[in-house]
C-alpha cells in the first residue's frame, strides 16, 4: 500500500491515520450502545492513542544529529503547519481557554488575539531568518550571531526558565486527564503522562516529536470540533456555529439582565471548594479596558515570537520559502480550533443558562439539579459544585459553580452527547498537553546537549555519545517536570501566561535585533537577555509578594517589565561597547538573502 | 545601491507594511473596543468588537501572513534571490 519514502507519502499515511480514528470513535460507539462502561471507554480513547503516538516515536528512531535536532530539514510545509500547531495548542488551549472565555469573557479574548497575532511577529521579523542561519536551537542562533559561550548560555538560562514553568504545565495537564479518564490518583497519572511523553521524543528527537505532533494535531481538532458541532445542532442553534450564533450570544446578554450579576458574600464563598468559579462577568460586552486587553494581548504575541519550542519548528521545513509559508499554516490550524473556543463557550452558557432548553438548570429547583446523573458525576470529581444560598430552593445564577476545565469536559454531557464524545475529548486533551510537553522538554534537552555540553564543554564529542547526552537529558527533565508538576504550584492557564512573559522579557529583542539591527554586538545581548529577565522575574516576586506594582502591569503582564529593560539595556551596551566584527556584520548581511548556504553547517 | 541594499530595503519596506496591518487589528482597534461593540455594524450579527476578537482579527493575521509570504518570494524572485530545489 505504501511505496517509496515515507516524506513523499505523508498525504497517504496521514490520511489511512484519521481514516482509522474515525472508524475507531464509531466502533466506541457501538461498544457503548451494547453496554460499554463509560469508564471502559475513557481508558480505551486514552490508551489507544497513545500507544499509537509511542509506536510512531518508536518508529522514528534515528541516530543522525540532523535527523534528531531538526528532523532531517525535510518536512513539508503543511505538515509542518499542523505539528507546530499540535506543539502550540497546549493543554491550556484545548482544555482551559473555552473556560476561560466563559467566565471572564472579553478581558480573556485577549489571549485569542495575542496567541494568533504572535505568527505575525514569528513569519515577519524571526522564522526564515533563522531558518537561513541553519542552526540547531535558538541559542545557537544567539551564540553564534553574537559570538562567545556567554551569550549562547545566557540564552540557555533564558530558554530553560521559560520553557520549564511551560512545561510543568502541561505535565500536570496530562496528569490531569490521564487521571481522570483511567482513574488512577493524579500524583501516579503525572507519572504515566511522562512516560507517553518520553516514549515519543526519546528515541527519535524532533523527527518522532514532528510525525506524533502530527498524528496528535489531528485527534485533537477531531476532538474539539465534532462537539461544537454537534451540540450547536442538537440544541438547534445552527449547522456551522461560528457564523449563526449570533442569537445565542445575544439570548445570553438578555438572560444575564434578567438573572443579574448578584455578588456573593465572602462567608458564602468560603464554602466553594477550590479552583471552581461562577459566572460574574458578562459574556460578551466590553468588560476591560483598553489598556487590561492590549497589555495581555502584546506580552503573548512577543512571548509567542520568543519561545523557543515553537521556534525551533521553523528550523525542520526544507528552505526558508517553506519556512515562511509554514508560518501560514501554523496558524491556519490553529485558526480552526481558536475559532472555535468562543463558540464553544457561548454553547456551553447557553446550555446552562436558558431555561427554554431542556439542559437549563438556573431557574430550577436546588435537589432537582442535584439529583442529574452529570452533576453528580462531576460534582464527585470537584469540578462542579451548587448550593442554596439565598435559601429560596432554586439554582440562582450566582449559586452554580465549576471548573475552567469542565467547559470543555464536561459540556458534551450536559448537552446530553453519548459518552464516547466525552471519550474523545479526553484523548484530545491528552493529545495537546503531550505534544506541547514534548516539543518543550526537547527544547531544553537540545539546548542542555547540544549548546551546553558539545558547543560549551566537550566540541569534541562524538554523534554517538553526544546523543546519548542529549537522550538521558531529556529524561531527567521530564522528571524534573513532572515532579514540580506533582506539587500544583500554580494553575496550568497561569503557568503558560508566565512562560511568556519570560520568554519575551529575555529573548524578544536580543533575536529580533539579532537579525535586524547589524550594530547589536555580545555584551549587549547579555545585558538584554538577563537584565529582561531578571528585572522581569523581580517585578513579579515583587507584585505576588503584595507589590502595587506600576502602569497597571499585573503577574500576568510582567513581561512588558521585562522586554523594556532588555530593550534599553541592549541598545545602551551595544553603542558604548565596541561595533561587531566585519565576519559578523557579513554573517548578517547573508542571513538575509534567501538563496546561498546556510550560516551553519549541515552538520555541527 | 547593491544589489542586496536594494533587495534589503524593500523587504524592510514590507515588514513595516505588514507590521503596521497587524498593529491595527491586534492593537488599534481594541483601543476602541467599548464604541466599535456599539457599532451597527455586526458581522453574522455577532457584535463587533466581540466579533472581531472571536474570528475578525484571527482570520485577518491567516490571510496576513499568506499575503506577506507571496509579496516576500515576489521580492526574492526580482533580485534572483530565490533558494533553487536543493540547495541548502
Amino acid at each position: 500500500m505504501i511505496k517509496g519514502k515515507f516524506i513523499d507519502n505523508l498525504p497517504k499515511v496521514y490520511g489511512i491515520y484519521t481514516g482509522g480514528f474515525l472508524v475507531f470513535i464509531i466502533i466506541m460507539a457501538i461498544a457503548e450502545q451494547a453496554g460499554m462502561s463509560a469508564k471502559m471507554i475513557g481508558i480505551f480513547f486514552v490508551a489507544f492513542t497513545v500507544l499509537i503516538y509511542a509506536l510512531i516515536g518508536w518508529l522514528s528512531r534515528t541516530l543522525q544529529t540532523d535527523a534528531y535536532y531538526v528532523a532531517g530539514r525535510q518536512v513539508p510545509t503543511v505538515f509542518n503547519g499542523m505539528a507546530t500547531a499540535a506543539d502550540w495548542m497546549s493543554g491550556a488551549s484545548f482544555v482551559a481557554m473555552a473556560g476561560g472565555i466563559y467566565f471572564k469573557g472579553y478581558g480573556y479574548m485577549a489571549l485569542l488575539v495575542g496567541w494568533t497575532g504572535g505568527y505575525v511577529l514569528v513569519a515577519s521579523l524571526l522564522a526564515p531568518y533563522l531558518r537561513k542561519f541553519g542552526c540547531y536551537t535558538v541559542p545557537d542562533f544567539i551564540g553564534t550571531r553574537y559570538g562567545g559561550n556567554l551569550a549562547r548560555f545566557s540564552a540557555v538560562i533564558v530558554l530553560t526558565v521559560a520553557s520549564f514553568t511551560y512545561v510543568t504545565a502541561q505535565i500536570n495537564a496530562t496528569g490531569t486527564i490521564a487521571s481522570v479518564a483511567l482513574d488512577i490518583p493524579f500524583e501516579i497519572a503525572v507519572y504515566v503522562g511522562l512516560a507517553s511523553i518520553l516514549m515519543c521524543s526519546m528515541l527519535g528527537g524532533m523527527r518522532a516529536v514532528t510525525w506524533t505532533q502530527v498524528a496528535q494535531y489531528i485527534v485533537l481538532i477531531i476532538a474539539y470540533l465534532l462537539p461544537v458541532f454537534w451540540i450547536s445542532n442538537n440544541i438547534g442553534a445552527g449547522f456551522f456555529p461560528h457564523f449563526m450564533l449570533a442569537d445565542e450570544v445575544a439570548r445570553i446578554a438578555e438572560l444575564e439582565g434578567q438573572f443579574g450579576f448578584v455578588k456573593n458574600s465572602a462567608a458564602d464563598l468560603a464554602t466553594v471548594p477550590k479552583g471552581l468559579a461562577g459566572i460574574t462577568k458578562p459574556h460578551s460586552s466590553v468588560n476591560a479596558t483598553p489598556w487590561a486587553f492590549i497589555s495581555l494581548a502584546v506580552c503573548m504575541m512577543a512571548g509567542t515570537a520568543s519561545l523557543p519550542h515553537v521556534m525551533m519548528r521553523y528550523f525542520t521545513t526544507p528552505s526558508v520559502r517553506t519556512a515562511r509559508r509554514s508560518v501560514g499554516w501554523s496558524l491556519f490550524f490553529i485558526f480552526l480550533l481558536y475559532s472555535s473556543a468562543p463558540m464553544l463557550a457561548t454553547l456551553s452558557k447557553i446550555s446552562l443558562m436558558d431555561p427554554n432548553l431542556a439542559t437549563g438548570i438556573i431557574g430550577k429547583s436546588i435537589t432537582e439539579v442535584q439529583a442529574l446523573d452529570w452533576y453528580q458525576n462531576w460534582n464527585q470529581a470537584k469540578l462542579m459544585f451548587v448550593s442554596d444560598f439565598n435559601g429560596n430552593g432554586t439554582l440562582e445564577l450566582n449559586e452554580f459553580f465549576m471548573k475552567g476545565s469542565a467547559v470543555v469536559l464536561a459540556t458534551p454531557e450536559i448537552a446530553g452527547l453519548p459518552y464516547v464524545i466525552s471519550g474523545l475529548v479526553a484523548a484530545g486533551g491528552m493529545a495537546a498537553a503531550m505534544s506541547t510537553a514534548d516539543g518543550l522538554v526537547l527544547a531544553i534537552s537540545n539546548a542542555l546537549s547540544h549548546d551546553v555540553y558539545y558547543k560549551i564543554i566537550n566540541p569534541k564529542a562524538e554523534t554517538a555519545k553526544r546523543l546519548i547526552v542529549a537522550r538521558v537529558l531529556l529524561v531527567l527533565i521530564g522528571f524534573a517536570g513532572a515532579t514540580i508538576a506533582a506539587l500544583e504550584i500554580q494553575g496550568i492557564l497561569g503557568s503558560v501566561i508566565w512562560a511568556f512573559d519570560f520568554a519575551m522579557s529575555g529573548l524578544f529583542f536580543p533575536l529580533v535585533l539579532g537579525v535586524w539591527w547589524k550594530r547589536a554586538n555580545a555584551p549587549g545581548a547579555v545585558a538584554g537577555m538577563l537584565l529582561g529577565l531578571i528585572s522581569g522575574t523581580a517585578y513579579l516576586v515583587w507584585v505576588r509578594s503584595g507589590g502595587s506594582g506600576f502602569l497597571g502591569i499585573t503577574q500576568l503582564t510582567f513581561g512588558i517589565v521585562g522586554a523594556a529593560v532588555s530593550l534599553v539595556s541592549m541598545i545602551v551596551v551595544s553603542l558604548i561597547t565596541t561595533a561587531p566584527d566585519a565576519a559578523t556584520q557579513k554573517m548578517v548581511d547573508d542571513v538575509r538573502v534567501p538563496s546561498g548556504k546556510t550560516i551553519l553547517g549541515k552538520q555541527h | 545601491m547593491s544589489k542586496q541594499e536594494q533587495h534589503w530595503e524593500k523587504t524592510r519596506n514590507l515588514l513595516f507594511i505588514t507590521l503596521a496591518i497587524w498593529f491595527v487589528f491586534s492593537i488599534g482597534i481594541f483601543l476602541f473596543g467599548a464604541e466599535m461593540q456599539e457599532s451597527s455594524i455586526r458581522p453574522f450579527g455577532y457584535p463587533l468588537t466581540y466579533w472581531f476578537t472571536c474570528q475578525g482579527s484571527l482570520a485577518i493575521f491567516v490571510i496576513l501572513i499568506f499575503w506577506f509570504a507571496g509579496r516576500q518570494e515576489k521580492i526574492d524572485d526580482e533580485f534572483g534571490f530565490t533558494e533553487r530545489e536543493g540547495e541548502q
